[in-house]
This record gives structure tokens, C-alpha cells and sequence, in this order.
């Protein structure tokens, strides 16, 4: 729990300053309201004219941190396995208590939920967050929330990690960030209704499937299927491709039952809808967990991939402790025993091997399902399996970005 | 003499603290709202004042739809509330005998259960799959992918389902105002049960019915939490639609906008249909 | 919320019909009709709580098990939830009541100016829509730069709470029998000894009930929470949260203890107060 400080001096001062006279105060409620009064309560913004750290900045960030025997962790819901064994282990070997919380379920209310916090350069109670590499990691980046990663106390990162997360667009040199997991956005679908095997987009505006579509809130996600559907790539589109796939997804909306988030298990679960956008190891913990029969496809017009990645929020309170347990991730076992569980794309190619011997260790229906996992195409896709896979809209300004999410938004809000 | 003066302080006194706390934590906010509402740029830069009135007639264009279908649900929802709560408030008021507060104490049992927990519970009644369409569509009553949950019905059921108690009690109170010498008089002269009602209890018990389209119009036209979990695409209404822009896409000046659009269709409403009813009763209300 | 402020002293006759109310059984059935759909929401909440669901997702029944009881505690976000709920309805529920009290009282005793647009501002707060309320904070909360956690959902429910503690206590000042003061004052009572001594303990009652709806409204709380919370977790909104990936079997358990709690303590409360005013 994490309370605003009330010796803040910002706080104090709003608090006690006399804002209004009597005379201010009968204009106000009037609605005479002078323009002046109104613009003395601006929202601030923390944008950083340069987007990248300076290069004394890790320096100047890191020195005087020590390592404080404790830290808070911000996750998702499905990406840890609750008892939570690689903590376990960690705690053991560093003697770090980590506090984990599924607290993040979309991008958007994450950053709005932190935003108010970070601005007013309060802690937000985690020293750890992963997020996702949509237009909100520009986001947080730009206002200046995350902390530059000093790249020599991560080891284990520089010596597992496959080559391409060392290069992606959204962070390239990962100066604030390194991967959690990625993930495919792709098709699941009850085979059972929907009588017939689902292999393309187009399945998705079906009207046999009237009332029982799925589709995501997300306005990346939404607007990356759209884009698909046109024939565009996302991670080169333009805003004429935007209006179309705008148009095209608008065309679906009588279809659609409704615009999720990670709440789309749950509808698929209950029958609510048969065919939905998904994120590819939901899919696979849901049909471990319940026993489910679900299926998980990546249309032949090629789905999204997405990275999740841990990053230190610039006010955290242990950002030491912080990235030791970011590098602890990548040591091989770590990495295998959550890849292991969690059945979304591992960061480390070392992992599969270990994956391997450590089901050899096992028996029975146990090994079976273990060796499914590690040789499972979601977890670690092949060359064919990527080359299905397109990257998010990459938005060069903030104007941009805005005007992606204006054509977007009335459909999920409409 | 001092201690006239200090009784006369002492209301003020006495109601300082609160009524500090209202100004700042309900009047203020409000200003700030419309500040808001009326300032351009994004979060990551931040928001600076320029006037910039055309947010509002963006919002309105982009989302009239949302706002119209809020208000027609709130409507529906409410005139369904009046015609279901009239009559449990007059039985209990009338027949209740000594069971009275037994009664109004069981009315009152879903709120011992959190409001977000309660719909949740209903979705899962209505689901597809759930206890009330699986047998419908088993004895094949129904097609395969007919649906209560995600329908315009089912967000409005929840409304009135949420928003019940607060339209029987306000009625209640004010049936149970009524001498009972009143009625048997009533009776007297026009002998009829229905006239009786008619001309004597409906009228007495209108303030009543006031205060609850007062408790249930305003809450259930802005709600968000039934159409998000029992509603579909096709059910949006404005609240989720607010919602979304200030903890979603963080478009404060949007949401703002939407904010006192709807706050001032509520307000008109309301400010009308006091008008209609005559403003006595909505100071009387107002006092209660 | 209890039932205290319904149960009036003095209660209406109830009408002796002369002639019996065609319909008036039809009426009785009907209002037990309501009474069950009511209920029937509470009842899946608590008997899914019994259910034996081997995943994630409690939503086909399974089989009959206590082991959620036993497994209360377990997850640890939920109970820090619960725990931060409960001391944020305690601290904003005697805080509301406080300043609450002072307003209703202030309202009911004396006439002074601005007491008018101190009616006004409250029955705004009652009526107001809970979304525009949130939303405002937060515009007030982010123009300011204040972070958010638990002080601004405290804040925030203080805020709302403080009317409807300060009417119900008005209503109790209003109908005082001042001539008990004034008996006090003629024997010599200052009016601060007078205050405690005999009219405190008169208006206690309401107090008392304005505080506990303060605590209910607050530990039920989601909209305006939703927009004050910033990273904390109540209980509610913990179970917006897990909407998304299945709410978990504790949730109804907890959902049903407190209904279990909330009911016992208004059964308890309600007779006692009945058995006071019996003895008076």
C-alpha cells in the first residue's frame, strides 16, 4: 500500500494556498469561470525532449543504490506460477524477499493507473514492472518513468539471451528494458461450435459466428487484426491503411460479442463466445488448468507478436534488488522452469535443451505433458512460425499515435 | 456577551471542518474537471489551457449514441423499477404488520454483498452456458446461439436488479407517512379500493416516488459496471465510455468533456422533471 | 448497511381493512417473489464458494468441498485487499462521522447563513453521479501532482460519506427533546458539560448508524475508488481485477463472510436496539 506523502510540498501547498477569494469562488459557481482561474490547474506532463538516457545517466541513476534485502514485483495474471518457485529460489540464493502482484491486465489502465503516481515522482509501490512493447512503453519511456539499465550487472542477460531481443525497435540496446516473455496474438476457438477448424482472419467476420465473436479492447491489438485483414502489415502501415482496417473492423462490429481484455479465457470458457483473438499461452494454461479442449492458431494471414518486458520504474525504492532478480530470470533453469509453466515464448534458446533433460527426470503423463511444453511450437517457435508473425505499428510521433487511437477507439467505445 | 458571540459561532464551528472538506474534495474538483475539459495536448507532454471548445463537440459527435442509449436504459430501468417497487413498498407498508422491518431488513440483504460481486454473480446465471439458457436450448426452445448475457436486456435487468432497494424505500417511507385515518376516510367517501388509491395513496405517496427516480435515474443513466459485465459491444453506454478515457487511454480533456456533457443532460433532466412535479416536492426531497 | 435507521420508534398503525384487499395475498406472494430474485444472485455467490473447481476458473459446478474455507488466506493479494478495505472503511467511516456529526448537528440545533447552500452542496453529494464525483478527484488529484493510493480513496469516501452521516444525524437532532437541556442548563450545566453529559449520548445512536453506513458505503465502494486507487487494491476492486483470469474460489468465501458478518451484526443490533427502547 503506498500512501502520497503528505509533507509533499506540492501537496501542502495545494492544500493549504488560498486558492479562491469569496468573489473568485461566486464567478466559479456562476460558470463565469475566467479563463485564468481554469488554466491555473493544468495537468503537467513529464516528457524528456530526448528519448534516449544520456550516457552518464545510468551512472548518475545507479550511484548511491545498494541492495536493500527486499522488493515489490508488478506481473500479470498467468505468468507465474502461483507458488511461485523461481522467487522461491531466488529468496534462497540472495536472501531478497520478493512481494509478487498480478496487478497489470492491459497496458492502458496500467499507465494510467501509474501515471498520476510517477509524475508526481512518488513510488508506486514496485521496484519491478513488466510491460508490454505497445505505444505505452513509448509512454513511460518519454515521460521519463523508467530507470536506465546498467547492462554490466546483468551477466546472465548478455550471455542467454537470444540475439534479436537485443535489438528490438521499441528499446533497441535495451536502455530500460530486457524481456520477460513474448507472446503470439493469434485465433483460439472452440472446436466443439464452431463444427469446422478455423485457419483464417477472415473466420473472424463470419456471420455463422454472429454473437459469438471475440475481439480485444486493446487498441494495438484490435487495429494489428484489422490491419491483417486489409492486407497490411502493421509494422509498416500508414494512416490510409489505418482508416481502412478502421472500416474493415467496423464492417465486424454487429458480429462481435464484445471487445476484451484478458477476461476473453473466462467468455471462452463459459460459452460466451467460440472464436476469439488470443494471446497464445493463455490458451495452453486454460486447457491444462480446466481440461479444456481450446485451439490456438495463428492465421494464414500471419498474427502479432508481442514482448512483455521487465523495467524499473524511475522512483523505486529497491531498483538494486530489482536487477538482480531481472538477471536471475535469465539463468538457464530459471528461465526453463517458468517458460515451463507460463507456455508463453522463452527469451532464452538455452532453455529448451534444459526443459528437455529436466522431463527426462519425470514419468508418466507428468513427462508427457512436460515434453509438450518444451517442444511446443508457442514456446519456442521455428523460422516458419516467425515468419507468420508481424510487429506492432511503430508510431514515429505522439500526433501520430493519437490519431491511430482516435480511428480505433470509437470502435472498441462505439 | 462572549458567550453570545460564541454561540453564534458555533455552527460555524461546528460545521467548518466538514464543509472545508466538501468544498476541496467535492466543489474544487469540479472546476478542475472543467479546466480540464477545455485543455489540449497529451499525457506524456501534458495538458495546457487553451479553450479549446471544439473537444466538446468531438466528444459529442463521437459518442451521442452512448449518450442517448445511457439515458434510454436509465429511463427503462427506472419506469421498470417504479411498476415493480410500488408494490412491495405498499404491501410491506400496509400488510407488513409487525413484520415491517423483517421485510425491508431482507430487501436490503444484497447489500451485505459487494455491487461488483452481485452483477458478477448474474453473469454468471445468464451465461451462455449458465443455468437458465443451457435448458432452453436443450429442450430446444431456443437456437443454438441465442443469448441472454451480452443483450440490451440483460444490462437493463441488471440495472434494476441493482438499483431496486432505492426505489421501494424512499416509496415506502412515504406510504408509511400516511394516516391511516386519511385512508379510512377515503374509503368512506368513494368506497372503492381502486378510486382510493388513486386519488389518496398514489398522490400521498408521489414524494416518494420522486426521491427514487431521484436514487435510481441519476446512478443507473451513468453506470458502468452492468453493461461492462453483463452488456456486449452493441450495449456500451457513456459511463464505460468515460471510464475508458481517463483509465485507458488517459484523454483527460475528452473524458472531461463527456463528464459534464453528462452531468448536465442529468441535471436538465432532473431540473425538468422537478419542474413537472412542482419544485416544492424536490425541496422536500432536498431536505429530507 | 443495518436496518437500524428504518426500524422508527413509532411505528404507523397498520390499516385494519374493513373489508378484505382483493389481491392483498397475491400482493404478499409477490413480494416474496422480489424478495427471491433478490437473493438468488448472494445464493450462486456462496454456494460456488463450496465448489470443488480443480483450475483457474470457478464456473461449472464440480463437486461439494469446504477446502476453500480452509484455503482463505492463501493468496495473498486478496487479503491484503480485504485488509486495506477494512482499514480504509474504518479511517474514512470515524472521520465521516466526526465531521459529519458536526455538520448535522450544526444543521439541526441552529439557523445561521450558509446553511442553505450547506443543504445544497450535500444533497449534490448524495445525487451526484459517483462517476462524475471519481473522475473530478482525480482531475483535482492529477492538477495537483498528488500521487494516488490509500490517504486519496480515504479522501474520496470521507467526502461522500460525510452527507449521508450528517443527514441522518440532523434528523436525530431535529426531533430532540430540548427541554432536557434546558433542565440541565437551570441546574447549573455549562453548555460544553451539557453537550456531553445529555445531549451526546441522546444523538449517539445516530452517530453510531451514521458511522456504520459510512463504513459500508466505503468497503463497497468501486467507481470512485477505481479513480482514486492509483496501484492500491480494496476488495472490490481485486475483484474487478479478477474478472479478467477467473475470480478465485476465496473471493466467494470471503464474499460470503462478510455478507454472514454484516448480517449477524444488523440482526444483533437490531435487537438490542429493540430491547433498549422496549426498556426505556
Amino acid at each position: 500500500m503506498s500512501a502520497p506523502n503528505f509533507s509533499d510540498p506540492s501537496l501542502l501547498r495545494g492544500l493549504t494556498q488560498r486558492r479562491f477569494g469569496r468573489r473568485d469562488a461566486l464567478k466559479l459557481s456562476g460558470l463565469a469561470a475566467s479563463g485564468a482561474a481554469l488554466a491555473a490547474c493544468g495537468v503537467q506532463g513529464k516528457g524528456t525532449s530526448t528519448a534516449s538516457a544520456a550516457p552518464d545517466a545510468i551512472a548518475q541513476y545507479w550511484n548511491g543504490k545498494v541492495k536493500n534485502g527486499n522488493m515489490r514485483f508488478a506481473g500479470w495474471p498467468l505468468y507465474m506460477d502461483p507458488k511461485q518457485p523461481e522467487l522461491k529460489q531466488f529468496t534462497q540464493k540472495t536472501g531478497i524477499t520478493v512481494k509478487y502482484q498480478e496487478v497489470i491486465q492491459e497496458m492502458g489502465p496500467w499507465f494510467a493507473k501509474v501515471q498520476p503516481q510517477l509524475s508526481a515522482g512518488q513510488s508506486i509501490g514496485y521496484d519491478l514492472m513488466v510491460i508490454t512493447n505497445s505505444f505505452q512503453f513509448t509512454q513511460f519511456r518519454d515521460s521519463g518513468f523508467l530507470a536506465p539499465l546498467d547492462l554490466a550487472k546483468l551477466p546472465n542477460y548478455t550471455k542467454n539471451a537470444a540475439d534479436s531481443y537485443k535489438k528490438e525497435a521499441f528499446d533497441p540496446g535495451n536502455q530500460y528494458s530486457i524481456p520477460w516473455a513474448s507472446g503470439m496474438t493469434g485465433i483460439a476457438y472452440d472446436r466443439s461450435k464452431t463444427k469446422r477448424d478455423i485457419t483464417k482472419l477472415s473466420d473472424l467476420w463470419d456471420p455463422a459466428f454472429k454473437g459469438k465473436i471475440g475481439m480485444f479492447s486493446d487498441i494495438q491489438e484490435l487495429g494489428n487484426f484489422g490491419l491483417l485483414a486489409v492486407g497490411a502489415d502493421p509494422g509498416k502501415s500508414t494512416a490510409d491503411d489505418w482508416e481502412k482496417a478502421a472500416a474493415k473492423l467496423k464492417e465486424q462490429k454487429p458480429l462481435v460479442r464484445k471487445y476484451y481484455d484478458q477476461s476473453y479465457v473466462e467468455a471462452l470458457g463459459n460459452g460466451d463466445v467460440w472464436i476469439t483473438q488470443a494471446w497464445s499461452g493463455d490458451i495452453f494454461q486454460k486447457n491444462l488448468s480446466d481440461g479444456s479442449d481450446f485451439r490456438f492458431v495463428i492465421p494464414e494471414e500471419g498474427g502479432t507478436i508481442w514482448t512483455d518486458n521487465m523495467t524499473i520504474p524511475v522512483t523505486a525504492e529497491n531498483p538494486v534488488d530489482a536487477l538482480m532478480l531481472m538477471d536471475f530470470f535469465y539463468e538457464v533453469p530459471i528461465a526453463a522452469s517458468l517458460a515451463n509453466y507460463i507456455n508463453y515464448v522463452c527469451p532464452v534458446p538455452g532453455a529448451q535443451a534444459q526443459m528437455r533433460t529436466d522431463a527426462g527426470k519425470l514419468t508418466g503423463e507428468d513427462k508427457d505433458a512436460a515434453l509438450a511444453v518444451a517442444n511446443s511450437k508457442l514456446v519456442f517457435p521455428t523460422a516458419a512460425e516467425y515468419s507468420k508473425l508481424h510487429y506492432y505499428v511503430a508510431f514515429e510521433t505522439i500526433s501520430e499515435q493519437q490519431k491511430f487511437q482516435k480511428t480505433f477507439e470509437p470502435i472498441v467505445l462505439g | 456577551m462572549k458567550n453570545r458571540v460564541k454561540r453564534q459561532l458555533a455552527p460555524y464551528l461546528l460545521v467548518l471542518p466538514g464543509g472545508i472538506w466538501l468544498l476541496i474534495f467535492f466543489a474544487v474538483p469540479m472546476i478542475t474537471m472543467l479546466s480540464l475539459s477545455l485543455q489540449e495536448g497529451d499525457i506524456v507532454n501534458g495538458y495546457r489551457f487553451t479553450g479549446h471548445w471544439q473537444t466538446y463537440v468531438d466528444a459529442i459527435s463521437s459518442y451521442q449514441t452512448q449518450i442517448v442509449r445511457s439515458l434510454i436504459y436509465g429511463a427503462v430501468a427506472t419506469i421498470i423499477l417504479i411498476a415493480l417497487a410500488f408494490p412491495v413498498a405498499y404491501w410491506i407498508a400496509f400488510h407488513g404488520g409487525k413484520r415491517k422491518s423483517t421485510y425491508l431488513f431482507l430487501l436490503l440483504l444484497p447489500f451485505f454483498v459487494s455491487f461488483v460481486l452481485r452483477t458478477i454473480s448474474w453473469g454468471q446465471i445468464l451465461a451462455d452456458e449458465g443455468p437458465v439458457v443451457s435448458p432452453l436450448r436443450s429442450i430446444g426452445l431456443v437456437g443454438d446461439s441465442f443469448h441472454i448475457l451480452g443483450t440490451s436486456y440483460a444490462v437493463i435487468g441488471g440495472l434494476v436488479y441493482n438499483f431496486l432497494p432505492f426505489m421501494v424505500l424512499p416509496i415506502y417511507v412515504a406510504l408509511e407517512r400516511i394516516d391511516p385515518r386519511v385512508v379510512e376516510a377515503a374509503r368512506d367517501l368513494y368506497a372503492n379500493p381502486a378510486v382510493t388509491f388513486r386519488k389518496v395513496i398514489f398522490p400521498l405517496a408521489l414524494p416518494g416516488v420522486f426521491a427514487g427516480v431521484l436514487m435510481t435515474f441519476v446512478p443507473a443513466s451513468s453506470d458502468y459496471v452492468n453493461s461492462a459485465v453483463l452488456g456486449s459491444a452493441g450495449t456500451t453506454m457513456i459511463g464505460q465510455v468515460i471510464q475508458a478515457q481517463y483509465l485507458v487511454n488517459s484523454d483527460y480533456p475528452t473524458a472531461s468533456a463527456l463528464s459534464f456533457v453528462l452531468m448536465a443532460v442529468l441535471l436538465i433532466g432532473v431540473f425538468l422533471y422537478a419542474r413537472m412535479l412542482g419544485t416544492e416536492d424536490v425541496m422536500k426531497v432536498a431536505a429530507r | 448497511m443495518t436496518t437500524q435507521t428504518l426500524d422508527r420508534p413509532t411505528q404507523a398503525p397498520s390499516l385494519k381493512p374493513r373489508r378484505r384487499i382483493t389481491g392483498a395475498g397475491f400482493m404478499h406472494g409477490y413480494v416474496w417473489l422480489i424478495i427471491a430474485w433478490l437473493v438468488l444472485p448472494i445464493a450462486v455467490m456462496i454456494a460456488f464458494g463450496f465448489n470443488d473447481t480443480p483450475g483457474r476458473y470457478n464456473q461449472e459446478w464440480v463437486g461439494f468441498t469446504f477446502k476453500w474455507y480452509g484455503k482463505l488466506f492463501e493468496l495473498s493479494n486478496l487479503t491484503q485487499a480485504l485488509v486495506t478495505s477494512i482499514l480504509i472503511a474504518i479511517v474514512s467511516s470515524l472521520l465521516a462521522g466526526a465531521l459529519g456529526t458536526g455538520i448535522g448537528y450544526a444543521l439541526g440545533r441552529y439557523r445561521f447563513r450558509g446553511a442553505g447552500s450547506l443543504n445544497l452542496i450535500m444533497f449534490a453529494t448524495i445525487s451526484s453521479p459517483e462517476l462524475i464525483m471519481g473522475a473530478s478527484l482525480l482531475t483535482l488529484f492529477a492538477s495537483l501532482q498528488v500521487g494516488l493510493g490509500a490517504v486519496t480513496i480515504t479522501i474520496a469516501h470521507v467526502m461522500f460519506s460525510i452527507s449521508f452521516v450528517a443527514t441522518v444525524v440532523r434528523a436525530r437532532v431535529m426531533t430532540l427533546d430540548r427541554s432536557v437541556e434546558e433542565a440541565a442548563a437551570d441546574l447549573g450545566a455549562t453548555p460544553w458539560v451539557t453537550f456531553w453529559k445529555i445531549t451526546f449520548p441522546i444523538i449517539l445512536p445516530a452517530v453510531f448508524s451514521g458511522v456504520l453506513l459510512a463504513f459500508a458505503l466505503s468497503i463497497d465502494d468501486f467507481i470512485v475508488t477505481n479513480f482514486t486507487a492509483g496501484t492500491t487494491e480494496t476488495f472490490p476492486l481485486f475483484i474487478w481485477g479478477a474478472t479478467r483470469v477467473g475470480i478465485p474460489p476465496q473471493v466467494n468465501v470471503m464474499g460470503t463472510l462478510i455478507f454472514a458478518t454484516g448480517v449477524l451484526f444488523a440482526v444483533v443490533t437490531n435487537i438490542r436496539s429493540r430491547r433498549t427502547t422496549k426498556t426505556d
